[in-house]
């Protein structure tokens, strides 16, 4: 492991991979506000198991597990408010959660349908999660300028991972920040992994906080693994961010633990003693842990909890599974605002295949595809 | 697979497309220490795609290079190197990242030579697998190769079997100009061939001929080659005898092959996965209007896909053009008597 995952002078921390407290807590985060954190956190990594397992019975898609990143996810969502926009990448599910994109619409997505991108609420104006990596974070850039432009006194989050901050455009969107002092907090998921290219093959840099130096922001890192370090880093930047002082660059060290997506196999390229030491550092857990020594969690409300959560997420799946699928044409009907001639032509030929087919089976003659 | 063609240390294997790519890339490292491998991914873990695979272990790390996630800098770079005299084969994991590579190819890779007069070249291959139909996420489907084919001083080379990607990628590498390879995923583990790990190249700028016939030419590229053979073969048993082109190499194009072929037919149904309008089939289509029109009987037809993003996955089998349609359009050639 390049980074290393214990809390450091210099790396904000307030609940260590033990479940001790390592200094005070600020002041908003009350027992009510440890327990509901905690609660998603179990959500979202009990979703993202059922959504594995959903991959491996063939009724979802590549999916990419947020597993030990829960913390970020959940620190982020909870700091953000009702009117900041989001820019997720692919590994926030947790965030998106708290702002109202739902679990079945999570599924949706990963399952192969757009209509999982559908956000209504407070996420009415986020961003779907992005696949090209680190292109969104330009866009984080022109919603936080169309914020700075209109007066707007909120803020953007925009999410990516140790890998993309190799791509120039994270570069020349934090650079923006900077230099137009804009209302954007990036956050790097520094999970020490690309896939198969561990961090320190990314960048000669010691941190990667270190990069908001070059672009003249803030930078810091923070514990990703303690939800209140994130929550409270988040917390700051973006008040920081709505008053018009500037943006700010947060690395959230953590660790993938699971594999880089359903379609990667890690144990090809990093050793199991170091998967397992980083389960030591489970954000899961740790919280869990504070919390009962706090006396503030039992294992009745353990049992709550996960029966509840099962419950959750079977509905969500059981909503997922029975989906109606989307029209044939669907995928023509947004291309433009209004359907050009030539889709228009295009989607008649579609329905008269798709006609076609459906005579070929049913006449039961043999389909030569 | 031409037989006999057993030179001193040639070994035959049984491989699919993507262990082709294997071979040969294994094949170029082995003859010419110019030759380097870079790329997210290509290392350790040989590829997304396992194109790589054992490639680091053999050849080492100066020599299989995994690069920061980063496309622009791969093809930058792979540019740097080739001016040099180093033969980058630069791998980028899905085409539907090669985009921030584009500037790089297109101002860059293919205007080298050109803009020296020949005092600097660029001899790289930037390798990407392409095209739909395998369930990948968004953005890791496209088709856009005619994006590439209409960037001048670039060639477009894409293999559709294992030989082709063995012979075609060992001519590309060795190519004096830049070439972008583009290898159809969806028929990565399709068909296993045998390969002669000879080192012989296949030529460039060629279309391949897959199949003889009178009565109409089918022309395509990639995976579609293989519903394009479906097809051929159902025609074959309704007594249609439809000759089949391989094109290939996309750009520059081999027009020569297509022509001499609808001139003997008078009939032709043009085959691509890319979406419809501005595609390589347009130019295709285009070109027979301008060079064959005499010798047509009927329109030339396109089977292709729509002029929309690719959809998700679920449901991506509604864009992908099919054995049926491609049928349908023979049959539409040839009702036009
Ligand atoms: C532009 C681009 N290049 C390559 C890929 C393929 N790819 C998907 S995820 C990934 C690694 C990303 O690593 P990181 O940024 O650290 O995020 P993580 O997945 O670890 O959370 C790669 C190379 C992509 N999606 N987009
Ligand atoms: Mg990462």
């Amino acid at each position: 492991m390049f980074d290393n995952l214990d809390q450091a002078p210099g790396k904000l921390g307030y609940i260590d991979a033990r479940g001790k407290p390592v200094r005070e807590l600020p002041d908003e985060i009350d027992v009510a506000w440890l327990q509901a954190s905690y609660r998603h956190m179990v959500r979202i990594r009990q979703l993202d198991k059922k959504a594995v397992a959903l991959q491996r019975t063939g009724q979802m898609h590549t999916y990419p597990s947020c597993l030990g990143q829960e913390a970020i996810g959940t620190g982020i969502g909870l700091a953000m408010q009702d009117d900041d926009v989001l820019v997720p990448y692919y590994r926030d599910q947790a965030t998106q959660t708290i702002r109202g994109v739902t679990m079945q619409q999570i599924l949706q997505v990963w399952g192969g349908d757009e209509r999982g991108n559908l956000f209504t609420g407070v996420a009415a104006k986020d961003f779907p999660n992005s696949v090209p990596i680190g292109t969104q974070m330009s866009h984080a850039a022109g919603i936080a300028t169309a914020m700075k432009s209109r007066g707007i006194k909120q803020a953007v989050v925009a999410n990516c991972g140790d890998g993309a901050t190799s791509r120039g455009d994270v570069y020349e969107a934090l650079n923006l920040v900077g230099v137009w002092q804009l209302p954007m907090v990036a956050v790097i998921n520094n999970n020490q992994w690309a896939i198969s290219v561990p961090r320190s093959l990314q960048t000669g840099t010691r941190t990667l906080a270190e990069k908001a130096l070059a672009v003249g922001i803030e930078g810091l890192q923070v514990d990703g693994n303690d939800v209140v370090a994130v929550y409270q880093a988040v917390s700051q930047a973006l008040a920081r961010a709505r008053s018009g002082k500037g943006g700010t660059l947060i690395e959230a060290v953590s660790y993938r633990l699971s594999d880089h997506t359903t379609a990667d196999d890690a144990t090809r390229y990093r050793d199991a003693s170091e998967v397992s030491q980083a389960w030591e550092y489970d954000p899961v857990k740790r919280l869990q842990i504070f919390l009962h020594e706090l006396g503030h969690w039992t294992p009745t409300q353990e049992q709550t909890l996960l029966a509840e959560v099962k419950q959750q997420v079977d509905a969500a799946v059981t909503a997922y599974l029975g989906e109606v699928p989307q029209a044939a044409d669907d995928f023509m009907a947004y291309v433009f605002a209004e359907m050009t001639p030539t889709l228009l032509a295009q989607r008649d030929q579609l329905l008269a295949k798709l006609e076609r087919d459906s005579v070929a089976q049913g006449g039961g003659s043999d389909d030569s595809r | 697979m031409t037989a006999g063609n057993s030179a001193q240390g040639s070994d035959t294997h049984e491989v699919t497309l993507v262990e082709a790519v294997n071979l040969a890339l294994r094949r170029a490292l082995t003859d010419d220490p110019e030759v380097v491998i870079l790329g997210e991914d290509v290392g350790t873990n040989g590829g997304v795609f396992r194109a790589t695979l054992g490639l680091r272990e053999q050849f080492g790390y100066k020599r299989v290079i995994d690069t920061p996630l980063a496309e622009a800098l791969i093809a930058g770079i792979s540019v740097g190197m080739a001016s040099q005299g180093m033969r980058p084969v630069a791998e980028i994991q899905f085409m539907g990242f090669i985009n921030s590579a584009v500037e790089q190819m297109l101002c860059h890779a293919g205007r080298l030579r050109n803009r020296t007069r020949g005092r600097l070249s660029c001899p790289m291959v930037l390798r990407a697998p392409f095209g739909g139909g395998i369930h990948a996420p968004e953005h890791h489907s496209e088709s856009t190769e005619a994006m590439f084919a209409h960037m001048p001083g670039l060639r477009v080379v894409i293999p559709s079997s294992p030989t082709r990607a063995y012979g075609l990628l060992l001519s590309a590498i060795r190519d004096p100009d830049p070439v972008v390879f583009l290898e159809p995923k969806r028929i990565y583990r399709l068909v296993r061939q045998q390969v002669v790990d000879d080192g012989q190249g296949l030529p460039l700028d060629t279309c391949f001929t897959l199949r003889q016939g009178k009565d109409l030419t089918m022309v395509s590229w990639g995976a579609m080659i293989h519903e394009t053979l479906l097809a051929a073969k159902e025609l074959a048993r309704q007594g249609v005898e439809a000759e089949v082109i391989d094109v290939a190499t996309i750009s520059p194009l081999d027009m020569v092959t297509i022509l001499r072929s609808v001139e003997k037919t008078g009939r032709c149904v043009v085959i691509q996965e890319a979406p419809r309008s501005f595609g390589v089939g347009s130019e295709i289509s285009a070109r027979i209007g301008e060079e064959a029109l005499l010798y047509l009987r009927s329109p030339v037809q396109r089977v292709t896909g729509y002029d929309t993003p690719m959809p998700y996955p679920k449901n991506e089998n509604l864009y992908m053009p099919s054995t049926a349609d491609i049928i349908e359009a023979a049959r539409a050639t040839l009702e036009n008597a």
